[in-house]
Formats: structure tokens, C-alpha cells, sequence
């Protein structure tokens, strides 16, 4: 590779520079959690609805899959650029292309969270009793929250990933560094920048879906907890 | 003295919507307080559907079901089903509920405050003999046997009137079934509720209930008796075939040794010679077990050491023409 033949002289990564610039990363690793936890928390709003509706009108869950499918499937370069003619360099068109990502796995999950609780399960419950409403939360929605939360760590972790590209509207959290870094990339300073930016981007991914995990062993102890011997 | 019937079905049809066959056809039942009736029948006769249609998870086409004197169809369906106790075929506990809180399901549905639940968990745990360190476990990490029992005492949580149990000992080994069984007569002869009992093993039905109904398929019903009734006069051929062919040997066993009819034993039997003896506590079926694994003629009764008469092979033929 032309990058390590002609750097091989110098070194690869300048630390004094991460040292220079604690607060930057500081800053654009916030901006970068930021953006995801409002893509992904208005995901799970906007798919709560959504699951909603196709789980009551069974018809509907094909077109809205589909329609979610075909978001999915856009290049991100063109859905972040789309939208600047009419939302500018904004988080607002940022979170409009990070949302729309996150809409078919999120809705996916929850719908077959829901579908796949056991018929006998759902008879016990009726036979016991339960309104139609008390049997969805407090039978249904919980047994099925373990399928939803592994929707919401692969959307999490997708869109950790895609806040990368949104500095190409003067966004990117960490993509910031990885951006900058490619435009100066036969630098010592650029190889850094490169690095910094994937390095922490791997591990804020890593981190989230660690802590999603913690979060399902709590909200769902039954699954996991096995008595001792 | 006729008190009404607990639970009574007049002329019950079920057609399922898209199906050309009735699954439950005219069926007439009526269940008394402290009985047990048993559904038995081949898979598919419309045992469930029939017992659904009590509890309203399936609505009849025709036909009227009144439990406790109203007609199910005017009382609010979660009222109803509240008052109804329902052990389903696959146990269907919830797995995300610990014991404790599956068999609190219907007491904190009604509203009840916690240190009545409580103290309504405590008398459950000893009803259905179920050891007191797994009220904190989930379903998951119990035996097939403890959720069998956990499942009759969430049904049983309430102290509901009636009860439907709908192959309630499907899923576990022949050992522990026969313990289940016992401790469910056990459990009647104390609470005296109007138990629908459904199953498709004819020796259990026999065993538990106090009558029988012989379902076919369609849910046409083909003999509605006691055990011993239905084993000496099966109505056709049928109920003989789901009999089976051992119906005399079937109805030995429900018919106790009736001292009165004992030939006396001979003079100065020491209790030594009872060693061979049966109990007079035991049943016909046992009496001739005794006779054709010794003399093939009789065999000794005894009480408490005591030789109280002798069973004759023709004592028992007797007992079975009568
Ligand atoms: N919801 C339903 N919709 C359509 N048909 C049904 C439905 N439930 C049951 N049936 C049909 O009704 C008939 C009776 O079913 P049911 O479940 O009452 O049988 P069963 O006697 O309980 O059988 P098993 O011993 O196998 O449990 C069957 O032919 C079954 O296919
Ligand atoms: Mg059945």
C-alpha cells in the first residue's frame, strides 16, 4: 500500500496529536451517541406504532415490510444527500436517513416477538381472565421483549455505524476524524485521525450492545437465570 | 332432593366457521357440585371444543351452557372466565412469571391485596403438595410434574366453583401421573367442586370420574354414566370397543369386598394363615389376582390380623352377573 511505503518513515499514529485534541474527540464522540440515541429512540417510537398497526390489521404488516425493506436498501450516501435541498446541512436530515435504517429490523422484531409468544400462553391467559389490553402488556409485550431488544442492538449498532457517513453533511460524530483524515491521509496526522475515529466508533458499538445485553438479563431474568447446583 | 346441576350443557352444536362437520353435535351434559365428570373420546371428538365453549374461548352455535344457574352467555366473559378454573392441555404457564406469581394470576386479577394472596399461596402449597423453594423459580426450571401441579393451583387459586382440566396429566410419566391422580381425588373429596376432567386414556376416566362421557367423533355423545354402569351395560359397540376387552376386569376393580357376601372361613383360622391373605379393604379385582396366584378357588380375608370370611371364584362371577 502507497500509504505505509510512503509513511514508513514516520510514524504511523501521533499521539501527541490525540493529546492535542482530547476535548474534539470528547466532543464528537458525544455528538455521535447523541445522534444515534435520537435515531434509534425515534425508531423504536415510530416501529412501536408501525408494529402496532400491522399486528391489528394483519394485511398491512406485508406493504409496511416493504416499504421499510426499500429504505433499508438505499444507498446512505443518496438518503443523507436527498434531503439537503430541502432540510439543509441539519441533524434533522442526518436523523431522517438514520431513522429510516432502523425501521425494518426494529419492526420486524417486534412483530415477531409478538406472533411468536406461545398459543397456549395466550390461551392460559384468556381462560384466566385477561382483558384484551391487560393480556398485551402484561403477557404478550414481555415475553416478546427479548426478540424486540435484539432488534433494537442491531439497529443500535447499524446506526453507530452510519453516524460515520453523515459528516458528509458537516455531521459524522466520529466520521468526522475518519472524513478529515481520508482528505490528508498521506500524513501522519491523517493516519491518526483515521484511526481515532474507527478505533472509538468500533468500541462506542461494542459498548452499546454490551449494555443492551445487561439490559435484556435484567428485563428478562426468566430466560437466562438458571438455578445453581 | 334435586338440587340443580352446577354446570349443565342443553344441546350444545359447535360448527367451526370454513367447516362442513359439526366438531360438537347436540351434546347435552349436566356436572353436580363435588362431581367428577371425564370427557373421554378419540383425538379430535371435540373434547377441548367442548370444554372451551364453558368458558367462553369458544362461542356455540347452539345450544345454552349454564354454570351456577346463569346462562354463561349473559354474565361479562372476563367475570365469567375468572370464576372458572381452567387447567389447559400444555399447562401454558407463563415462562416470564415466577410459581408464585402464576398461581397469584387470578387473585391479583380480582383485586385482592397482597397479604391475602399470600395467605391463599401458603394453603395452595399444601393442596397441591408442592414443595415451598420453588414459589421462586420460573416455569423453566421446573420438573413436568410440578408444573402439572402448579397448573391446578393457579386454576384452583381463586377457590372457583367449577373447574375444567383438560388433559391435565398428558405430559408427564406413568408414575407421577398415578400420584396426580391420587392427590386430585384427594383434593375433591376436600373442596367438592364441579370438575370437567377430559382425557383420552380410558383407565384414567375410569379412575377419577364419577361419571363418564363417552364422546365420538363429531362430539356426538355415545353413553353418559358411572364407571360401573357404563362397564356393565356399555350402550353399544362403540363404548365396548373404547371399553376395551377387559371390561369385567375394569369393573372388578371399582367393586369393593362386601363383607356381608364372605363365605365364612374355616374354624380356628390363626392369623398365621392370613399371611396369604388380601385386606378386606381390597377390591375384587385384587381378590382374584390373590385367587388365580394361589389356590384358583378362594382366598382369606382378613381385618387387622383377624380372618373375617373367605372370596370364592364364584363369589366374584356372582358379583358381576348381579
Ligand atoms: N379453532 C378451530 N377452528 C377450526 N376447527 C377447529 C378449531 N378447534 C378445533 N377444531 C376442530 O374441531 C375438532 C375437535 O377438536 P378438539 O380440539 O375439540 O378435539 P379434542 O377432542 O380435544 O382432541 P385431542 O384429544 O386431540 O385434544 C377437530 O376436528 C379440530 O380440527
Ligand atoms: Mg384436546
Amino acid at each position: 500500500m502507497s500509504l505505509v511505503a510512503q509513511t514508513s518513515n514516520q510514524p504511523l499514529i501521533v499521539w501527541d496529536w490525540i493529546g492535542r485534541n482530547l476535548t474534539n474527540i470528547w466532543d464528537r464522540t458525544v455528538e455521535h451517541i447523541v445522534l444515534t440515541v435520537i435515531a434509534v429512540g425515534i425508531g423504536v417510537l415510530i416501529s412501536a406504532g408501525l408494529s402496532l398497526i400491522a399486528l391489528r390489521w394483519r394485511r398491512s404488516y406485508s406493504p409496511i415490510t416493504w416499504v421499510a425493506g426499500l429504505l433499508y436498501t438505499i444507498p446512505s450516501l443518496a438518503l443523507f444527500t436527498f434531503f439537503v435541498p430541502f432540510t439543509g446541512l441539519s441533524v434533522l436530515t442526518a436523523e431522517i436517513g438514520l431513522v429510516s435504517y432502523t425501521l425494518l429490523i426494529l419492526v420486524r422484531n417486534m412483530v415477531t416477538g409478538i406472533v411468536e409468544v406461545p398459543s397456549e400462553v395466550l390461551e392460559a391467559a384468556d381462560a384466566m381472565g385477561y382483558s384484551r389490553r391487560g393480556r398485551f402488556l402484561r403477557i404478550e409485550l414481555p415475553l416478546a421483549l427479548p426478540v424486540i431488544i435484539t432488534g433494537i442492538r442491531l439497529a443500535t449498532v447499524t446506526i453507530i455505524g452510519l453516524v460515520t457517513i453523515t459528516s458528509l453533511i458537516g455531521l459524522g460524530g466520529l466520521g468526522y476524524f475518519i472524513n478529515r483524515g481520508l482528505q490528508t491521509f498521506s500524513s501522519p496526522i491523517g493516519t491518526t485521525q483515521i484511526f481515532v475515529g474507527t478505533v472509538l466508533s468500533i468500541a462506542l458499538a461494542v459498548t452499546a450492545d454490551l449494555s443492551l445485553v445487561g439490559v435484556e438479563r435484567i428485563l428478562t431474568p426468566w430466560r437466562t437465570r438458571r438455578i445453581g447446583r | 332432593m334435586s338440587k340443580s346441576p352446577m354446570i349443565t350443557l342443553n344441546d350444545v352444536s359447535k360448527r367451526f366457521v370454513g367447516s362442513v362437520d359439526d366438531a360438537v353435535t347436540n351434546l347435552s351434559l349436566t356436572v353436580d357440585d363435588g362431581e367428577i365428570v371425564t370427557l373421554v373420546g378419540p383425538s379430535g371428538c371435540g373434547k377441548t371444543t367442548t370444554l372451551r365453549m364453558i368458558n367462553r374461548l369458544i362461542e356455540p352455535s347452539s345450544g345454552t351452557i349454564t354454570v351456577a344457574g346463569s346462562d354463561v352467555g349473559t354474565v361479562p366473559v372476563h367475570e365469567l372466565r375468572r370464576t372458572i378454573g381452567y387447567v389447559i392441555q400444555q399447562v401454558g404457564l407463563f415462562p416470564h412469571r415466577t410459581v408464585r406469581q402464576n398461581i397469584a394470576t387470578v387473585p391479583s386479577l380480582l383485586g385482592w391485596d397482597t397479604d391475602h394472596i399470600g395467605s391463599r399461596i401458603d394453603e395452595l402449597v399444601d393442596l397441591v403438595a408442592i414443595d415451598r423453594s420453588i414459589l421462586g423459580r420460573y416455569p423453566l426450571e421446573l420438573s413436568g410434574g410440578q408444573r402439572q401441579r402448579v397448573g391446578v393451583a393457579r386454576a384452583l387459586a381463586a377457590d372457583p366453583p367449577v373447574l375444567l382440566m383438560d388433559e391435565p396429566f398428558g405430559a408427564v410419566d406413568p408414575v407421577v401421573r398415578g400420584h396426580l391422580q391420587g392427590e386430585l381425588l384427594d383434593l375433591q373429596s376436600r373442596l367438592h367442586k364441579a370438575i370437567v376432567f377430559v382425557t383420552h386414556d380410558i383407565d384414567e376416566a375410569i379412575l377419577v370420574g364419577d361419571r363418564i362421557a363417552i364422546l365420538n367423533t363429531g362430539g356426538i355423545l355415545e353413553q353418559f354414566g358411572t364407571p360401573g354402569e357404563l362397564l356393565a351395560r356399555p350402550a353399544n359397540q362403540f363404548v365396548a370397543d373404547f371399553l376395551g376387552s377387559d371390561r369385567a376386569i375394569k369393573r372388578l376393580s371399582l367393586l369393593p369386598i362386601d363383607v356381608s357376601l364372605l363365605e365364612p372361613s374355616l374354624p380356628g383360622t390363626a392369623a398365621d394363615q392370613c399371611m396369604a391373605a388380601i385386606d378386606v379393604g381390597a377390591t375384587l379385582k385384587e381378590a382374584l389376582d390373590a385367587i388365580v396366584s394361589g389356590n384358583g378357588r378362594d382366598v382369606a380375608v382378613c381385618a387387622e390380623d383377624v380372618c373375617v370370611g373367605t372370596v370364592t371364584i364364584d363369589m366374584i362371577h356372582r358379583r358381576l352377573t348381579e
